[in-house]
Order: structure tokens, then C-alpha cells, then sequence
């Protein structure tokens, strides 16, 4: 019996109710949004839960949408359940004053250093992981370059119009 | 291991305390930039940590600026080793994104172009724990053919390592002749090659001592720690993105996925030498394929993403008008968020996307499969002597530029 997206929605929402929101799918992958404080929760739900064994962390890390007031920062997780070969993605959002969001590394150990190069990178404060300090960054920097308000290139040049380059003049990506 | 004896040594002497030891970061038996912090008891490792970042470029805020056919040099720069497989990776995941449909053709012979990166990249791997346990014999056997895969890849791209092979939508010129011709000289020398080398390594006493039982690790806490590919396969774990999730019409091909046993760096060694013998049967089976489609198709026909053909650009108003359009990043990119995976050389790299439709991924994040998986080095190499740590990892199939992005 394979195992469909609608099923596992059913089976979340059977537990989380309305807690969690945003149920789509695009490009084969069911993704939803959850509340950051319910972020364990949900994992290990889909980790026990016996028919949905979601138990390989394929990915974590996070993105900046500065325009969202209060909930700037979204980590993302990915998850995968190598028997019935279904993938999920579900966001957490937190807002970028207090970004607190659990660690998962108690239930996978990879998420170790993913959840450094996410806190490395932007700045997610991983309640409860037991290292959290800058991995591929210099231990000095006192900012986190991957958040939009670090531009790649300098914004203050003149000799080059953005204009002509398809950029939309200021852009601040 | 020879059983411990427990002797009561004085506080503060000599002999209880540890001793540090840097490994790296430019160590001869590290490839490529690894630092690890040994904490030694005699020989013995106690505990390590690694510490990366030392070529960290930047890749991922890189790609926020940049149009998405320059996105592709940038991969080529994280697995090295197999840059091709990148290159076609993030192909397909921009494909994926704007729903282009590639022809049979172009799919077969990306494929036959991954399986040669696989191999390359599986026979350097392997090689070097032959070097790294003494035997420098076997390495040099192989990296002939190597430089043969390289040529082919020149002959095709005309770049060897940082390929920068094919464009969205399919390659930037069809295959010549030569470069069959080189795919087939390969395929009938390499075989000999690699049984050569198996017979070398495979059921070599000292070989077999010097790796079995290092850095081994088990089903559970590898999959825990997030290991694919090879590594996750001699656990045990039959998971491979060509099987679980095709792409490129991999669900045409029949191959196996070569698991181990124990998941030490002997069946390590095992399972790239198996796969290797997989690929070879793949770009067998593509190249005959090949032969019954037409010979003209090397591209996808979508006008408004493909890079058209340099000579058209001169000649035809509307190669003139995509080229510009590409170029300058004014192409039309849907809106869009996908993960998409392949199988990479040393584990599934996966590609996290997010489009806003503008000339730029609004974020673009590498599942960089050795990053994921080298911080199970420290639990693999705990209680080991100093030279197995080495070998572990070489047989991990650690890639600085990866790890690193």
C-alpha cells in the first residue's frame, strides 16, 4: 500500500487540528506550515507514527523574507520515508528579534550541523543544540551574511545602472 | 583488538594524560582542506573534532545574484571530483522549476555523462585508500582512465575538471564522433582496468586488515546522520535517488544497487567497486539505446531558456533575441519552490530552490551530502589508532569543495 499525500495530511491534521496551516503540493512534495513551537512535535510524530516512518532528515535550513513583519525567518526541514518513498517539507516561521526555534538534533544527529550552518548563516538560535557556534564562517563575524539586507554586490557604485542589467534599479536582494 | 590492561597510574603522571594533535589542515594524508583536533591517548584516538570552512566561497549567497545559467560553474566547484553530476543536477532542477520536457536523447546522454563522473569519481575514492594504506600501485593503474573520462568530457565541453557541461534544456552542441568513439574506448579498456584492480585490493590480506571493522557504523545511526549515497549503501541501505526518485529517465536503465554488510570502510570500498561495474553496464545500455533515436536531437526545443547556438546568435534575429534575453536574465522564470535530489557521487545532493520569478533564485540551498555526513566522523573514528582515522576518511569520499560550499 503506498502511501499518499492526503493521507499523511489527514493523519496530521487528525493529531495537530488547525495548528497547522498552508497544506500544498508542488513539484511531487507535500510542504505545510507549523508553529515553531510545535516543530518537534510534528517531527516526532512523523517519525513513531508506525505507517509514516519519516525518519531521514534530508534537509534543514532556513530563508529570509524580511517583507513578512514577525515572521521573517522560515526554517525548513525536509523530511523523507525511505520505505513507502514519500518526501515532506514543512516551514517553521519565526520573527528575525527572538529567532528561537527547538534543535532537532536529538532526533537526528545530521541535523547537528545543518542547524549550525542555519544558525551560522542567519542566525536561527537552536534552543537546546549542544554546539551551537559558526561553522564555515569565521568565529569574528558579528553578522549573519546570508539575511537580504547584506547585498552581494555594492549598492553604492554608480557606474553601473542596474537599469540596464534587467535589476529594477535598487533592488535590495 | 587486544585486550586493554589496567594499570593504576599516579595522578598526574606522564602516561594518564592525552595529548592534542592537529590533523590538518594541510596534512598530505587529508584531501584537500580538513583540520581535525585529535585528542590522542598513545595511539589511540579519544575523541576528534573537525573543523570546517576553510574554502567556504559563498556559493549560496553567490547564486542570489546571479542569472540562472551562470548558477552552473558554481556547482562545478562543489564536487569536484564528479562536477558533471552537479552541473546536470542543477539542469534539472531548473527544468523541473519551468516544466521542460527533455527528449530521450538528451536524457541518455546525460546519463552517460553522470556514470562517467560516478566512475571517475568512485575510482579516485577508491584508489586512495589503496594509497592511503600503502598501496600506490592501484592508484596509478586507474588514473589513466580517468584522464580518458577527462577527455571525453573536453571533447564535449571542452573543459576537464569545473566542467560546465549543458545548459538548461539540454547540451551546447551534439556529440561528435571523436567523443563516441572516446565513450567506447573506454568501455572496452576500463573493465580490464578495474578487475586489475580488484584483484589488487579486493581479497588482499593486508588490504582486507587494514580495513575491515574501520569506521564502521551502523544502519541506524548512519541513516540518523544522514548518510547517502555509497556510504549509506555499505550500511546496508538499498536507498538510491536513481531508484527512488528517477530523473533523467534512469527508470529506463537496469542496474543494481550494491549494498554492504557492516558498514566499515572495507564494504565501503566494495560498494563503490560494485557500482562502478553498475555504471558501466548503464553506459552500455545508453549508448545502445542512443542508436535508435535520432542522431540530431541534443536539446530541448524551448527557444526562451536554451542558450542557442553561438553561430545562430550571429545570424538569426531570434537566436539574437534569446541570447540577449538569457544573458541579460530577462527570461520569464515561474514562481517556485522545489527540492529536487539526484544522486550524486558520494550521496544525494539535492537542490532546495526557491524562484520568485525573478532573474535570480530568490534562495538557493545545496544538500551538500558529505557536509551532512562528515559529522559522524568524530563516533566513527573514536577508539581507532590514528592511522585508521586516515584511512576512514578517505574512504568516506570527503570532497573539501562540498563540504565547504
Amino acid at each position: 500500500m503506498s502511501l499518499t499525500n492526503e493521507h499523511i495530511k489527514n493523519r496530521l491534521v487528525e493529531k495537530f487540528g488547525e495548528a497547522l496551516t498552508n497544506f500544498e503540493e508542488s513539484h511531487g512534495i507535500m510542504s505545510f506550515h507549523a508553529p515553531k513551537e510545535l516543530n518537534l512535535k510534528v517531527m516526532q510524530f512523523l517519525y513513531d507514527e508506525e505507517e509514516l516512518q519519516f525518519r531521514f532528515l534530508s534537509d534543514l535550513t532556513a530563508v529570509h523574507y524580511p517583507d513578512q513583519q514577525g515572521a521573517e525567518l522560515a526554517v525548513v526541514y525536509h523530511l523523507h520515508a525511505f520505505v513507502p518513498n514519500v518526501r515532506l517539507r514543512f516551514k517553521v516561521f519565526t520573527d528575525i528579534q527572538t529567532p528561537q526555534v527547538f534543535t532537532a538534533s536529538k532526533l537526528f544527529s545530521s541535523a547537528n550541523w545543518m542547524e549550525r550552518e542555519t544558525y551560522d548563516f542567519f542566525g536561527v538560535d537552536f534552543v537546546g543544540h549542544p554546539n551551537l557556534i559558526r561553522i564555515l564562517n569565521v568565529d569574528e563575524m558579528d553578522y549573519f551574511p546570508m539575511r537580504k539586507e547584506f547585498p552581494l554586490e555594492d549598492q553604492s557604485r554608480v557606474d553601473k545602472d542596474d537599469e540596464m542589467f534587467g535589476r529594477g534599479g535598487s533592488v535590495g536582494i | 583488538m587486544s585486550e586493554q590492561q589496567h594499570i593504576k597510574l599516579p595522578e598526574g603522571s606522564i602516561e594518564r594524560q592525552t595529548s592534542t594533535l592537529n590533523l590538518g589542515p594541510t596534512h598530505p594524508a587529508t584531501h584537500g582542506v580538513f583540520q581535525n583536533i585529535l585528542e590522542m591517548d598513545g595511539e589511540r584516538i579519544v575523541s576528534a573534532t573537525p573543523t570546517v570552512g576553510y574554502i567556504h566561497r559563498a556559493f549560496e549567497k553567490i547564486a542570489e545574484r546571479r542569472p540562472y545559467y551562470q548558477i552552473t560553474p558554481l556547482t562545478d566547484r562543489l564536487n569536484y571530483c564528479s562536477a558533471p553530476i552537479n552541473n546536470m543536477g542543477w539542469h534539472l532542477t531548473v527544468e523541473k522549476l519551468l516544466g521542460i520536457q527533455t527528449p530521450k536523447r538528451v536524457d541518455y546522454l546525460r546519463v552517460i555523462i553522470m556514470e562517467l563522473a560516478r566512475i571517475t569519481d568512485h575510482l579516485i575514492c577508491n584508489s586512495v585508500i589503496g594509497v592511503d594504506s600503502g598501496a600506490f600501485t592501484g592508484f596509478l593503474y586507474v588514473m589513466q582512465y580517468r584522464e580518458l573520462v577527462y577527455e571525453i568530457y573536453e571533447e564535449i565541453c571542452g573543459s576537464r575538471l569545473t566542467t560546465n557541461i549543458g545548459r538548461v534544456g539540454g547540451f551546447e552542441r551534439n556529440f561528435t564522433p571523436a567523443a563516441f568513439q572516446k565513450i567506447e574506448k573506454f568501455l572496452a579498456e576500463y573493465p580490464a582496468v578495474l578487475k586489475e584492480f580488484e584483484n589488487l585490493f579486493t581479497r588482499n590480506r593486508i588490504f582486507m586488515e587494514r580495513t575491515q571493522g574501520v569506521g564502521a557504523i551502523t544502519a541506524e545511526r548512519a541513516m540518523n546522520y544522514g548518510f547517502t549515497g555509497p556510504n549509506l549503501r555499505a550500511t546496508g541501505v538499498d536507498y538510491d535517488v536513481r531508484v527512488a526518485n528517477p530523473y533523467s529517465s534512469y527508470q529506463d536503465f537496469e542496474f543494481s544497487i550494491p549494498v554492504g554488510t557492516t558498514g566499515d570502510t572495507y564494504d565501503r570500498f566494495l560498494v563503490r567497486n560494485a557500482e562502478m561495474w553498475q555504471s558501466l553496464g548503464i553506459i552500455r545500455q545508453a549508448m545502445d539505446k542512443l542508436k535508435q533515436l535520432p542522431e540530431d536531437v541534443y536539446h530541448a526545443d524551448v527557444p526562451a531558456y536554451y542558450l542557442p547556438d553561438k553561430n545562430d546568435v550571429y545570424t538569426k534575429m531570434e537566436a539574437l533575441i534569446y541570447h540577449f534575453k538569457i544573458v541579460m536574465g530577462e527570461t520569464d522564470i515561474l514562481p517556485g519552490e522545489l527540492y529536487n535530489p539526484v544522486e550524486g557521487a558520494n550521496g544525494e545532493l539535492g537542490f532546495y530552490l526557491i524562484s520568485d520569478g525573478g532573474r535570480s533564485p530568490y534562495r538557493l540551498h545545496f544538500r551538500r551530502p558529505c557536509f551532512i555526513y562528515y559529522q559522524a566522523y568524530p563516533e566513527m573514528v573514536q577508539g581507532a589508532m590514528l592511522s585508521d582515522a586516515i584511512i576512514c576518511m578517505s574512504s568516506l569520499n570527503l570532497i573539501a569543495g562540498e563540504l565547504d560550499a
